[in-house]
């Protein structure tokens, strides 16, 4: 159904939307009803500039299948980038 | 011209909760009317076009449908998804806004002079919540209709600052006749839900009639989901059209 259930998450960086690059605040995370993709349910991510205000939102809303497949890419990149740097 | 038929749709403006100026989209039959009432209560995706569409569709059927933009506050010139996800980010509409605004729309359509002078609701998934609390709060309304909503009946950890009252805690206000949509397949809400919230409404004698479709889950009106259920959604749709003939 739709609910109001949302989880935040702090960001620090930058996201590039229809009128540029913007600094980031916060990633919006959810898991409800999508407003494009053509899914009864969708793991949608609103990366945000302002949580109040609409400019600065890039949007994405992916299969929960996807989204596990993202969650384990980050993963991955995030190991093998700090090996390779040598930050790990 | 006999069979002529046309309906215009576009953007209204009128005063919601607290005096607040808010959009709505409008859709009405090209006539003298009257005609009936409906408030479309759309679903947390917002003001979106699938909605749209069901506010024509009741213009097509005779009645003056009107549907408040109820995250217009959030991103006024704004697109309806960026308004619903900062509503969202926001922790929602409060019921109180809600009642406001639905409030606001009643009072448009008795200010319009094709209108019959009688109201319905009809609300989807949240919308079909807060119709259920409309039902139990407005005097401005003569029906409702509770398409999939869920979270009538609330736990404690489910309540908030914006939705402190679980609507079924409103059941002993409901004085019109309410019609309710549900899938069998749903899990919100889910079968068991129904049939509680069935046994307050038989307990305080609310004149209500409840169909249940089999093979059917949440949202079964979305033609653009998987969702869809093209039988059950058409066989639920005469019998909105039933209820709203028989009560407006």
């Amino acid at each position: 159904m739709c609910t109001w259930i949302i989880e935040k998450a702090e960001m620090e960086g930058s996201a590039k939307g229809p009128n540029g690059w913007f600094k980031l605040a916060q990633a919006n995370v959810y898991y409800d009803h999508p407003y494009d993709a053509p899914m009864d349910h969708a793991l949608v991510i609103d990366f945000v500039k302002n949580p109040n205000k609409p400019e600065g939102r890039v949007a994405i809303e992916i299969s929960a299948e996807s989204a596990r497949r993202l969650i384990g890419s980050i993963q991955t990149a995030l190991e093998t980038g700090e090996r390779e740097h040598s930050l790990g | 011209m006999p069979n002529y038929e046309g309906l215009l749709a576009e953007t209204v403006t009128f005063e919601g909760d607290g005096g607040d100026v808010i959009n709505a989209y409008l859709a009405r039959p090209l006539g003298p009317g009257p005609y009936p009432g409906v408030i479309v209560v759309h679903h947390m995706p917002g003001w979106d076009e699938a909605t749209k569409e069901i506010t024509r569709r009741f213009a097509h059927h005779g009645y003056v449908a009107v549907m408040p933009n109820l995250h217009y506050r959030e991103a006024p010139d704004s697109t309806p998804d960026d308004a619903a996800a900062i509503s969202r980010s926001a922790g929602g509409v409060s019921d109180d806004r809600f009642i406001g605004d639905a409030e606001g729309a009643a009072r448009y359509l008795g200010r319009l002079p094709y209108y019959s002078g009688s109201t319905g609701i009809i609300g989807f998934c949240s919308g079909g919540r807060q119709t259920y609390l409309a039902a139990g709060r407005m005097k401005t309304i003569n029906a409702a209709v509770d398409c999939w909503g869920g979270r009538v009946i609330a736990k404690p950890e489910e309540l908030t600052e914006k939705q402190p009252v679980a609507p079924i805690d409103y059941t002993p206000n409901i004085t019109v006749p309410l019609l309710g949509i549900f899938g069998q397949d749903d899990s919100s809400p889910s079968p068991e839900q129904v049939n509680a919230t069935e046994v307050e409404l038989k307990k305080h004698g609310v004149n209500y009639v409840f169909h249940r479709y089999e093979g059917a889950g949440h949202g079964f009106f979305a033609s653009d989901r998987p969702s869809y259920r093209p039988v059950q959604a058409k066989e639920a749709w005469g019998e909105v059209f039933k209820f709203f003939g028989a009560n407006l």
